[in-house]
Protein backbone atom coordinates (compact mmCIF):
# COMPACT_ATOMS: atom_id res chain seq x y z
CA UNK A 1 0.00 0.00 0.00
CA UNK A 2 0.85 3.48 -0.79
CA UNK A 3 2.89 4.63 2.55
CA UNK A 4 0.70 7.96 2.20
CA UNK A 5 -2.72 6.30 2.59
CA UNK A 6 -1.34 3.72 5.03
CA UNK A 7 -3.50 3.16 8.27
CA UNK A 8 -1.49 4.27 11.36
CA UNK A 9 -2.36 4.31 15.25
CA UNK A 10 0.15 5.36 17.68
CA UNK A 11 -0.48 4.59 21.24
CA UNK A 12 1.38 5.88 24.93
CA UNK A 13 0.70 5.89 28.20
CA UNK A 14 0.36 8.70 30.40
CA UNK A 15 -0.68 9.57 33.74
CA UNK A 16 -2.62 6.22 34.65
CA UNK A 17 -4.24 6.35 31.46
CA UNK A 18 -3.64 4.06 27.72
CA UNK A 19 -4.46 5.92 24.54
CA UNK A 20 -4.35 5.04 21.32
CA UNK A 21 -4.59 8.10 18.27
CA UNK A 22 -6.00 6.72 15.28
CA UNK A 23 -3.66 8.67 12.64
CA UNK A 24 -5.83 9.25 9.70
CA UNK A 25 -8.60 9.90 11.45
CA UNK A 26 -7.43 12.09 14.12
CA UNK A 27 -9.83 9.84 16.62
CA UNK A 28 -8.67 9.37 20.30
CA UNK A 29 -9.45 6.55 22.30
CA UNK A 30 -8.96 5.50 25.68
CA UNK A 31 -8.24 2.11 26.32
CA UNK A 32 -7.62 -0.85 28.89
CA UNK A 33 -4.55 -2.41 29.48
CA UNK A 34 -6.14 -5.44 27.10
CA UNK A 35 -6.82 -3.62 24.55
CA UNK A 36 -3.57 -1.90 24.19
CA UNK A 37 -1.65 -5.16 24.47
CA UNK A 38 -3.85 -6.21 21.73
CA UNK A 39 -3.15 -3.30 19.23
CA UNK A 40 0.74 -4.58 19.74
CA UNK A 41 -0.36 -7.80 17.26
CA UNK A 42 -4.17 -7.05 16.06
CA UNK A 43 -4.11 -5.10 12.38
CA UNK A 44 -7.94 -6.16 11.61
CA UNK A 45 -7.61 -9.43 10.50
CA UNK A 46 -5.13 -11.75 12.40
CA UNK A 47 -7.38 -12.95 15.59
CA UNK A 48 -5.10 -15.99 16.08
CA UNK A 49 -1.96 -13.89 15.97
CA UNK A 50 -2.97 -12.32 18.72
CA UNK A 51 -4.71 -15.14 20.80
CA UNK A 52 -1.19 -17.12 20.24
CA UNK A 53 1.16 -13.81 21.37
CA UNK A 54 -1.11 -13.27 24.44
CA UNK A 55 -1.93 -17.12 25.39
CA UNK A 56 -1.55 -17.14 29.21
CA UNK A 57 -2.23 -13.38 30.02
CA UNK A 58 -5.92 -12.70 29.12
CA UNK A 59 -8.89 -14.78 29.01
CA UNK A 60 -9.30 -16.04 25.17
CA UNK A 61 -13.06 -15.01 25.54
CA UNK A 62 -12.04 -11.91 26.94
CA UNK A 63 -10.08 -11.12 23.83
CA UNK A 64 -12.34 -12.17 21.50
CA UNK A 65 -14.89 -9.10 22.56
CA UNK A 66 -11.97 -6.92 22.61
CA UNK A 67 -10.99 -7.80 19.11
CA UNK A 68 -15.06 -7.56 18.54
CA UNK A 69 -14.93 -3.88 19.72
CA UNK A 70 -11.92 -3.00 17.34
CA UNK A 71 -13.53 -4.70 14.68
CA UNK A 72 -16.34 -2.44 15.12
CA UNK A 73 -14.18 1.05 14.91
CA UNK A 74 -12.22 -0.49 11.91
CA UNK A 75 -15.32 -0.76 10.32
CA UNK A 76 -16.66 2.96 11.10
CA UNK A 77 -13.04 4.63 9.90
CA UNK A 78 -12.50 5.30 13.72
CA UNK A 79 -9.40 2.88 13.79
CA UNK A 80 -7.06 1.88 11.32
CA UNK A 81 -8.57 4.47 9.12
CA UNK A 82 -6.76 4.92 5.60
CA UNK A 83 -6.21 8.04 3.98
CA UNK A 84 -8.51 8.92 1.31
CA UNK A 85 -6.65 7.36 -2.17
CA UNK A 86 -7.87 9.89 -4.20
CA UNK A 87 -7.01 13.22 -2.22
CA UNK A 88 -4.89 15.42 -3.64
CA UNK A 89 -3.59 19.03 -2.07
CA UNK A 90 -4.58 21.56 -4.25
CA UNK A 91 -1.82 23.87 -5.22
CA UNK A 92 -3.12 27.49 -6.61
CA UNK A 93 -1.56 28.91 -9.56
CA UNK A 94 -1.81 32.26 -7.94
CA UNK A 95 -0.99 32.20 -3.90
CA UNK A 96 -3.38 33.18 -2.01
CA UNK A 97 -2.26 35.68 0.91
CA UNK A 98 -3.87 35.53 3.98
CA UNK A 99 -1.67 36.91 6.71
CA UNK A 100 1.03 39.13 6.83
CA UNK A 101 3.86 39.62 9.53
CA UNK A 102 4.44 43.13 9.97
CA UNK A 103 7.69 44.54 11.24
CA UNK A 104 7.36 47.20 11.93
CA UNK A 105 10.31 47.72 14.09
CA UNK A 106 13.83 46.45 13.22
CA UNK A 107 14.92 47.58 16.57
CA UNK A 108 14.37 46.42 20.00
CA UNK A 109 15.06 47.96 23.48
CA UNK A 110 16.38 44.54 24.86
CA UNK A 111 19.25 42.70 24.21
CA UNK A 112 17.87 38.83 24.43
CA UNK A 113 20.40 36.40 23.92
CA UNK A 114 18.51 33.93 22.38
CA UNK A 115 16.93 36.62 19.93
CA UNK A 116 17.11 35.21 16.35
CA UNK A 117 16.40 38.60 14.93
CA UNK A 118 19.81 40.16 15.71
CA UNK A 119 18.13 41.65 18.92
CA UNK A 120 16.04 43.67 16.22
CA UNK A 121 18.12 44.37 13.79
CA UNK A 122 18.27 40.99 11.49
CA UNK A 123 22.11 41.55 11.15
CA UNK A 124 21.24 43.75 8.42
CA UNK A 125 19.70 47.01 9.36
CA UNK A 126 18.44 48.79 12.43
CA UNK A 127 15.50 50.83 10.82
CA UNK A 128 11.41 51.65 11.40
CA UNK A 129 8.73 51.14 9.06
CA UNK A 130 7.50 54.19 7.12
CA UNK A 131 3.71 54.38 7.31
CA UNK A 132 4.46 54.77 3.05
CA UNK A 133 5.41 50.88 3.74
CA UNK A 134 2.85 49.81 5.86
CA UNK A 135 -0.09 51.04 4.09
CA UNK A 136 1.06 49.30 0.91
CA UNK A 137 1.69 45.82 3.04
CA UNK A 138 -2.30 46.67 4.35
CA UNK A 139 -3.12 47.12 0.27
CA UNK A 140 -1.04 44.35 -0.99
CA UNK A 141 -2.66 41.67 1.65
CA UNK A 142 -6.47 42.78 0.76
CA UNK A 143 -5.33 42.40 -3.39
CA UNK A 144 -3.91 39.29 -2.88
CA UNK A 145 -6.20 37.53 -0.52
CA UNK A 146 -8.68 36.81 -2.82
CA UNK A 147 -12.22 35.92 -1.46
CA UNK A 148 -10.77 34.85 1.53
CA UNK A 149 -12.79 37.28 4.36
CA UNK A 150 -10.45 36.37 7.90
CA UNK A 151 -6.91 37.97 7.47
CA UNK A 152 -4.41 38.60 9.47
CA UNK A 153 -1.71 40.65 10.65
CA UNK A 154 1.09 40.91 13.39
CA UNK A 155 3.03 43.50 14.44
CA UNK A 156 6.03 42.47 15.22
CA UNK A 157 9.73 43.77 15.09
CA UNK A 158 12.51 44.16 16.80
CA UNK A 159 9.98 45.93 19.37
CA UNK A 160 6.95 47.45 17.79
CA UNK A 161 6.22 49.60 20.36
CA UNK A 162 9.21 51.85 19.46
CA UNK A 163 7.02 52.47 16.34
CA UNK A 164 4.12 53.37 17.87
CA UNK A 165 2.81 56.33 15.89
CA UNK A 166 2.90 54.24 12.79
CA UNK A 167 1.18 51.00 14.56
CA UNK A 168 -1.47 53.41 15.56
CA UNK A 169 -1.91 54.68 11.44
CA UNK A 170 -1.52 51.03 9.77
CA UNK A 171 -4.76 49.75 12.37
CA UNK A 172 -6.66 52.99 11.64
CA UNK A 173 -5.82 52.24 7.83
CA UNK A 174 -6.31 48.67 8.40
CA UNK A 175 -10.14 49.04 9.70
CA UNK A 176 -10.85 51.42 7.38
CA UNK A 177 -9.53 49.69 4.12
CA UNK A 178 -11.23 45.94 5.47
CA UNK A 179 -14.66 47.88 5.56
CA UNK A 180 -14.24 48.95 1.98
CA UNK A 181 -13.30 45.32 1.31
CA UNK A 182 -16.07 42.91 3.12
CA UNK A 183 -12.54 41.61 4.94
CA UNK A 184 -12.30 40.80 8.49
CA UNK A 185 -8.26 41.75 9.78
CA UNK A 186 -7.23 40.01 12.67
CA UNK A 187 -4.40 42.29 14.17
CA UNK A 188 -2.08 41.18 16.37
CA UNK A 189 0.97 42.88 18.64
CA UNK A 190 4.01 40.77 19.91
CA UNK A 191 5.46 43.01 22.45
CA UNK A 192 9.06 42.93 24.97
CA UNK A 193 6.08 44.69 27.78
CA UNK A 194 8.69 47.29 28.52
CA UNK A 195 6.59 50.82 26.93
CA UNK A 196 3.64 48.93 27.20
CA UNK A 197 1.71 51.81 29.16
CA UNK A 198 -1.65 52.89 30.27
CA UNK A 199 -2.26 54.64 27.04
CA UNK A 200 -1.20 51.59 24.55
CA UNK A 201 -2.93 49.53 26.82
CA UNK A 202 -6.35 51.20 26.11
CA UNK A 203 -5.59 51.64 22.89
CA UNK A 204 -4.65 48.19 22.03
CA UNK A 205 -7.71 46.51 24.10
CA UNK A 206 -9.93 49.44 22.38
CA UNK A 207 -9.00 48.33 18.81
CA UNK A 208 -9.42 44.42 19.38
CA UNK A 209 -5.80 43.89 18.98
CA UNK A 210 -4.58 40.23 19.90
CA UNK A 211 -1.47 40.05 22.40
CA UNK A 212 1.39 38.12 22.98
CA UNK A 213 3.38 39.18 25.77
CA UNK A 214 6.98 37.72 26.39
CA UNK A 215 7.92 37.08 29.90
CA UNK A 216 10.58 34.16 30.51
CA UNK A 217 9.46 33.19 33.96
CA UNK A 218 10.88 33.15 36.99
CA UNK A 219 12.83 36.69 37.78
CA UNK A 220 16.05 34.89 37.39
CA UNK A 221 15.68 33.09 34.38
CA UNK A 222 13.84 36.15 32.49
CA UNK A 223 16.64 38.62 33.63
CA UNK A 224 19.48 36.11 32.18
CA UNK A 225 18.16 35.91 29.21
CA UNK A 226 16.52 39.07 28.19
CA UNK A 227 18.56 41.97 29.54
CA UNK A 228 18.16 45.52 28.97
CA UNK A 229 20.43 47.73 25.90
CA UNK A 230 22.63 47.86 29.13
CA UNK A 231 22.84 44.39 30.61
CA UNK A 232 20.28 44.98 33.15
CA UNK A 233 17.42 43.15 34.26
CA UNK A 234 14.41 43.90 33.03
CA UNK A 235 11.83 41.79 34.54
CA UNK A 236 10.32 43.62 37.14
CA UNK A 237 9.38 47.14 34.91
CA UNK A 238 8.14 44.14 32.27
CA UNK A 239 6.32 42.22 35.00
CA UNK A 240 4.62 45.46 36.40
CA UNK A 241 3.70 46.93 32.73
CA UNK A 242 2.30 43.20 31.87
CA UNK A 243 0.33 42.76 34.83
CA UNK A 244 -1.85 46.37 34.65
CA UNK A 245 -2.01 45.23 30.67
CA UNK A 246 -3.86 41.76 31.78
CA UNK A 247 -5.82 43.21 33.87
CA UNK A 248 -7.44 45.55 32.01
CA UNK A 249 -7.68 43.40 28.73
CA UNK A 250 -11.54 43.51 29.09
CA UNK A 251 -11.91 40.03 27.31
CA UNK A 252 -9.94 40.50 24.49
CA UNK A 253 -7.32 37.93 23.58
CA UNK A 254 -3.61 37.72 24.79
CA UNK A 255 -0.52 35.17 25.61
CA UNK A 256 1.84 35.57 28.34
CA UNK A 257 4.68 33.56 26.23
CA UNK A 258 8.08 32.45 27.71
CA UNK A 259 11.16 30.76 26.15
CA UNK A 260 13.36 28.18 27.86
CA UNK A 261 16.18 27.00 27.31
CA UNK A 262 19.00 24.56 28.91
CA UNK A 263 19.84 26.75 32.00
CA UNK A 264 15.74 26.54 33.12
CA UNK A 265 14.76 22.65 31.92
CA UNK A 266 12.73 22.89 35.13
CA UNK A 267 10.08 25.13 33.20
CA UNK A 268 6.88 23.95 35.21
CA UNK A 269 8.21 25.89 37.73
CA UNK A 270 8.44 29.39 34.80
CA UNK A 271 5.10 28.39 34.04
CA UNK A 272 3.49 28.11 37.59
CA UNK A 273 5.58 31.38 38.62
CA UNK A 274 3.26 33.06 35.66
CA UNK A 275 0.42 32.02 36.66
CA UNK A 276 0.87 32.77 40.29
CA UNK A 277 1.97 36.25 39.30
CA UNK A 278 -1.64 37.06 37.48
CA UNK A 279 -1.27 35.34 33.91
CA UNK A 280 -3.45 32.24 33.54
CA UNK A 281 -3.14 32.31 29.72
CA UNK A 282 0.06 31.29 29.53
CA UNK A 283 2.98 29.46 27.06
CA UNK A 284 6.18 28.18 27.31
CA UNK A 285 8.35 27.46 24.29
CA UNK A 286 11.84 25.91 23.56
CA UNK A 287 14.34 28.46 22.78
CA UNK A 288 15.89 28.36 18.81
CA UNK A 289 18.91 28.87 18.22
CA UNK A 290 22.69 28.26 17.53
CA UNK A 291 23.55 24.76 18.54
CA UNK A 292 26.90 25.72 19.74
CA UNK A 293 25.45 28.32 21.88
CA UNK A 294 25.23 27.52 25.77
CA UNK A 295 21.55 27.80 26.13
CA UNK A 296 20.92 25.46 23.47
CA UNK A 297 18.91 22.67 24.15
CA UNK A 298 20.76 19.41 22.80
CA UNK A 299 19.90 16.01 21.84
CA UNK A 300 21.40 14.29 25.49
CA UNK A 301 18.54 17.01 26.85
CA UNK A 302 15.76 15.43 25.39
CA UNK A 303 14.74 12.53 28.21
CA UNK A 304 14.76 15.60 30.85
CA UNK A 305 12.73 17.66 28.11
CA UNK A 306 10.39 14.99 28.29
CA UNK A 307 10.15 14.17 31.60
CA UNK A 308 9.85 18.12 32.39
CA UNK A 309 6.32 18.02 30.08
CA UNK A 310 4.88 15.49 31.60
CA UNK A 311 5.37 17.36 35.08
CA UNK A 312 3.70 20.18 33.60
CA UNK A 313 0.87 18.30 32.47
CA UNK A 314 0.37 16.69 35.73
CA UNK A 315 0.45 20.16 37.56
CA UNK A 316 -2.26 21.57 34.86
CA UNK A 317 -4.51 18.97 35.98
CA UNK A 318 -3.73 19.14 39.14
CA UNK A 319 -4.62 23.22 38.82
CA UNK A 320 -7.72 21.93 37.13
CA UNK A 321 -8.96 20.02 40.24
CA UNK A 322 -8.14 21.96 42.28
CA UNK A 323 -10.75 24.70 40.55
CA UNK A 324 -8.05 26.96 39.64
CA UNK A 325 -7.52 25.92 35.83
CA UNK A 326 -5.23 28.12 33.80
CA UNK A 327 -4.77 28.04 29.80
CA UNK A 328 -1.25 26.82 28.46
CA UNK A 329 -0.89 27.41 25.05
CA UNK A 330 0.00 24.12 23.67
CA UNK A 331 -1.78 21.39 25.91
CA UNK A 332 -5.17 23.72 23.86
CA UNK A 333 -5.64 21.05 21.70
CA UNK A 334 -9.13 21.17 20.36
CA UNK A 335 -10.05 17.60 19.09
CA UNK A 336 -13.60 18.26 18.40
CA UNK A 337 -13.57 21.51 15.95
CA UNK A 338 -10.10 21.65 15.46
CA UNK A 339 -8.65 22.30 12.01
CA UNK A 340 -9.87 20.32 8.78
CA UNK A 341 -7.15 18.10 7.34
CA UNK A 342 -6.13 20.87 4.15
CA UNK A 343 -5.23 23.32 6.86
CA UNK A 344 -3.03 20.76 8.67
CA UNK A 345 -1.13 19.91 5.51
CA UNK A 346 -0.96 23.87 4.58
CA UNK A 347 0.89 24.01 7.53
CA UNK A 348 1.79 27.68 8.61
CA UNK A 349 1.46 28.70 5.14
CA UNK A 350 4.65 30.39 5.00
CA UNK A 351 6.01 31.38 1.75
CA UNK A 352 2.69 31.24 -0.12
CA UNK A 353 -0.37 32.10 2.40
CA UNK A 354 1.72 33.63 4.99
CA UNK A 355 4.58 35.95 4.16
CA UNK A 356 6.66 38.99 6.58
CA UNK A 357 7.32 42.50 5.02
CA UNK A 358 9.80 44.39 6.39
CA UNK A 359 10.83 48.37 6.67
CA UNK A 360 12.19 48.51 3.30
CA UNK A 361 9.06 46.97 1.98
CA UNK A 362 11.06 43.66 0.61
CA UNK A 363 8.69 40.16 1.19
CA UNK A 364 10.03 37.36 2.80
CA UNK A 365 8.29 34.03 3.07
CA UNK A 366 8.22 34.24 7.20
CA UNK A 367 9.35 36.47 9.59
CA UNK A 368 11.98 33.87 10.64
CA UNK A 369 13.56 33.89 6.70
CA UNK A 370 14.19 38.09 7.09
CA UNK A 371 17.54 38.79 6.05
CA UNK A 372 18.58 35.47 4.94
CA UNK A 373 20.59 35.81 1.40
CA UNK A 374 18.14 34.68 -1.14
CA UNK A 375 15.02 34.63 0.30
CA UNK A 376 13.20 37.98 -0.96
CA UNK A 377 10.38 37.11 -2.64
CA UNK A 378 9.49 40.52 -3.60
CA UNK A 379 8.38 43.94 -2.37
CA UNK A 380 5.40 45.31 -1.40
CA UNK A 381 5.85 48.81 -4.06
CA UNK A 382 7.07 45.75 -6.60
CA UNK A 383 4.76 42.85 -6.13
CA UNK A 384 5.53 39.34 -5.73
CA UNK A 385 8.74 37.84 -7.83
CA UNK A 386 9.96 34.65 -6.93
CA UNK A 387 6.88 32.76 -7.85
CA UNK A 388 9.04 29.11 -8.29
CA UNK A 389 10.13 30.26 -4.54
CA UNK A 390 6.59 30.37 -3.28
CA UNK A 391 5.41 27.09 -5.13
CA UNK A 392 8.27 25.44 -3.56
CA UNK A 393 6.60 26.31 0.10
CA UNK A 394 3.55 25.49 -1.01
CA UNK A 395 4.42 21.80 -2.26
CA UNK A 396 6.83 21.76 1.20
CA UNK A 397 4.19 19.88 3.12
CA UNK A 398 3.91 16.60 5.17
CA UNK A 399 2.61 14.26 2.08
CA UNK A 400 5.53 15.48 0.02
CA UNK A 401 8.59 15.11 3.06
CA UNK A 402 9.72 11.50 3.36
CA UNK A 403 11.01 11.55 6.71
CA UNK A 404 7.31 12.28 8.16
CA UNK A 405 4.96 10.33 5.90
CA UNK A 406 5.41 7.64 8.55
CA UNK A 407 5.00 9.62 11.80
CA UNK A 408 2.03 9.57 13.61
CA UNK A 409 2.54 12.83 14.79
CA UNK A 410 2.32 14.68 11.00
CA UNK A 411 -1.07 15.99 11.09
CA UNK A 412 -0.55 17.89 14.17
CA UNK A 413 3.02 19.66 13.66
CA UNK A 414 2.27 19.82 9.96
CA UNK A 415 6.39 19.04 8.98
CA UNK A 416 7.49 21.27 11.42
CA UNK A 417 9.05 24.95 11.31
CA UNK A 418 10.26 25.25 7.08
CA UNK A 419 13.54 28.05 8.36
CA UNK A 420 14.36 25.79 11.38
CA UNK A 421 14.64 23.37 9.13
CA UNK A 422 16.46 24.90 7.02
CA UNK A 423 18.92 26.50 9.31
CA UNK A 424 19.76 23.05 11.21
CA UNK A 425 19.08 20.74 8.53
CA UNK A 426 20.03 23.06 5.56
CA UNK A 427 16.93 22.30 3.49
CA UNK A 428 13.20 23.19 4.23
CA UNK A 429 12.20 19.86 3.43
CA UNK A 430 14.08 18.06 6.29
CA UNK A 431 12.49 18.05 9.98
CA UNK A 432 14.85 19.07 12.89
CA UNK A 433 14.97 15.75 15.16
CA UNK A 434 15.26 18.28 18.42
CA UNK A 435 11.91 19.90 17.58
CA UNK A 436 10.38 16.92 16.08
CA UNK A 437 11.02 14.96 19.81
CA UNK A 438 9.84 18.06 21.70
CA UNK A 439 6.96 18.19 19.67
CA UNK A 440 5.67 14.36 19.98
CA UNK A 441 5.93 14.72 23.36
CA UNK A 442 3.84 18.11 23.49
CA UNK A 443 1.45 16.87 21.20
CA UNK A 444 1.30 13.60 23.87
CA UNK A 445 0.32 15.38 26.81
CA UNK A 446 -1.71 17.38 24.94
CA UNK A 447 -3.63 14.18 24.15
CA UNK A 448 -3.83 12.92 27.73
CA UNK A 449 -4.98 16.28 28.97
CA UNK A 450 -7.97 16.24 26.30
CA UNK A 451 -8.79 12.97 26.95
CA UNK A 452 -8.62 13.71 30.88
CA UNK A 453 -10.79 16.51 30.73
CA UNK A 454 -13.58 14.96 28.24
CA UNK A 455 -13.68 11.79 30.92
CA UNK A 456 -13.44 13.38 34.22
CA UNK A 457 -15.11 17.11 33.45
CA UNK A 458 -12.86 19.15 35.51
CA UNK A 459 -13.12 23.35 35.73
CA UNK A 460 -10.72 24.31 32.67
CA UNK A 461 -10.41 27.56 31.26
CA UNK A 462 -11.28 28.83 27.32
CA UNK A 463 -8.98 30.55 25.06
CA UNK A 464 -8.94 34.13 26.34
CA UNK A 465 -10.63 36.26 23.96
CA UNK A 466 -12.03 33.39 21.55
CA UNK A 467 -15.79 34.35 22.93
CA UNK A 468 -15.21 38.19 22.14
CA UNK A 469 -14.11 37.66 18.79
CA UNK A 470 -16.53 35.28 17.83
CA UNK A 471 -19.31 37.54 18.95
CA UNK A 472 -17.74 40.28 17.07
CA UNK A 473 -17.82 38.49 13.88
CA UNK A 474 -21.39 37.18 14.53
CA UNK A 475 -22.80 40.82 15.15
CA UNK A 476 -20.67 41.91 11.79
CA UNK A 477 -22.34 39.35 9.96
CA UNK B 1 -21.04 0.81 24.53
CA UNK B 2 -17.95 -0.52 24.98
CA UNK B 3 -16.34 -1.72 28.17
CA UNK B 4 -12.74 -1.80 27.01
CA UNK B 5 -12.78 1.64 25.12
CA UNK B 6 -13.85 5.27 25.54
CA UNK B 7 -13.85 6.93 22.07
CA UNK B 8 -13.15 10.53 22.91
CA UNK B 9 -13.89 12.14 19.44
CA UNK B 10 -16.22 11.08 16.69
CA UNK B 11 -15.60 13.18 13.88
CA UNK B 12 -12.48 11.75 11.62
CA UNK B 13 -10.76 14.12 9.68
CA UNK B 14 -11.35 12.33 6.65
CA UNK B 15 -14.65 13.81 6.39
CA UNK B 16 -12.90 17.40 6.56
CA UNK B 17 -10.73 16.82 3.23
CA UNK B 18 -13.83 19.13 1.65
CA UNK B 19 -13.21 22.03 3.33
CA UNK B 20 -9.77 21.96 1.00
CA UNK B 21 -11.05 25.56 -0.21
CA UNK B 22 -11.95 27.22 2.96
CA UNK B 23 -8.76 28.59 4.40
CA UNK B 24 -11.00 30.74 6.83
CA UNK B 25 -9.11 30.03 10.17
CA UNK B 26 -6.27 31.43 11.46
CA UNK B 27 -2.81 31.01 10.29
CA UNK B 28 -0.39 28.74 12.86
CA UNK B 29 3.37 28.76 12.83
CA UNK B 30 5.56 26.24 13.55
CA UNK B 31 8.26 28.75 15.16
CA UNK B 32 8.79 28.59 18.64
CA UNK B 33 8.60 32.51 18.68
CA UNK B 34 5.13 33.18 18.12
CA UNK B 35 3.00 30.89 20.54
CA UNK B 36 1.23 29.37 17.49
CA UNK B 37 3.21 26.28 17.36
CA UNK B 38 1.27 22.77 16.59
CA UNK B 39 -1.57 23.43 14.25
CA UNK B 40 -3.73 20.89 16.36
CA UNK B 41 -4.37 23.74 18.91
CA UNK B 42 -6.13 25.79 15.98
CA UNK B 43 -10.30 26.09 15.97
CA UNK B 44 -11.82 25.87 12.72
CA UNK B 45 -13.46 29.18 12.40
CA UNK B 46 -16.39 27.83 10.27
CA UNK B 47 -17.53 25.23 12.63
CA UNK B 48 -16.87 27.20 15.72
CA UNK B 49 -19.60 29.79 14.57
CA UNK B 50 -21.85 27.31 14.14
CA UNK B 51 -21.96 25.50 17.79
Amino acid sequence: MDNRVMPMIHKFKQNGMDIVLDVNSGIVHVVDDMTYDVLDYYKGDNREDVLKALDGKYDPAELGEVMDDLDELIGKGMLFAPMDPNYKVAIEDRPIIKALCLNIAHDCNLRCKYCFAGQGGYGKWRMLMSFDVARRAVDFLIAHSGPRQHCEMDFFGGEPLMNWHVVQQTVAYVREQEKKHNKIIKLSLTTNGMYLDEEKVKYLTDNHISLILSLDGRKENHDRMRPGVHGEGTYDRVLKNLQYCVAHRDGEEYYVRGTYTKYNLDFTKDVLDMVDKGFPAVSMEPVVGDLSEPYAIQEEDLPRVKEEYETLAKAFIQREEAGHPFFYFHFNMNLWQGPCLPKRLRGCGAGHEYLAVVPNGDIYPCHQFVGRDGYVIGNVYEGLKNMKMMREFRENHVLNKPECIGCWAKFFCSGGCHANNETYAGDIHKPFHISCEIQKKRIECALMIQAYNQMKQPQVMAQPGLAKQLAREKAEN
Amino acid sequence: MSKHIVTINKGSLQDTIKFESCSECQTSCQSACKTSCTIGNLVCTEQAKKD
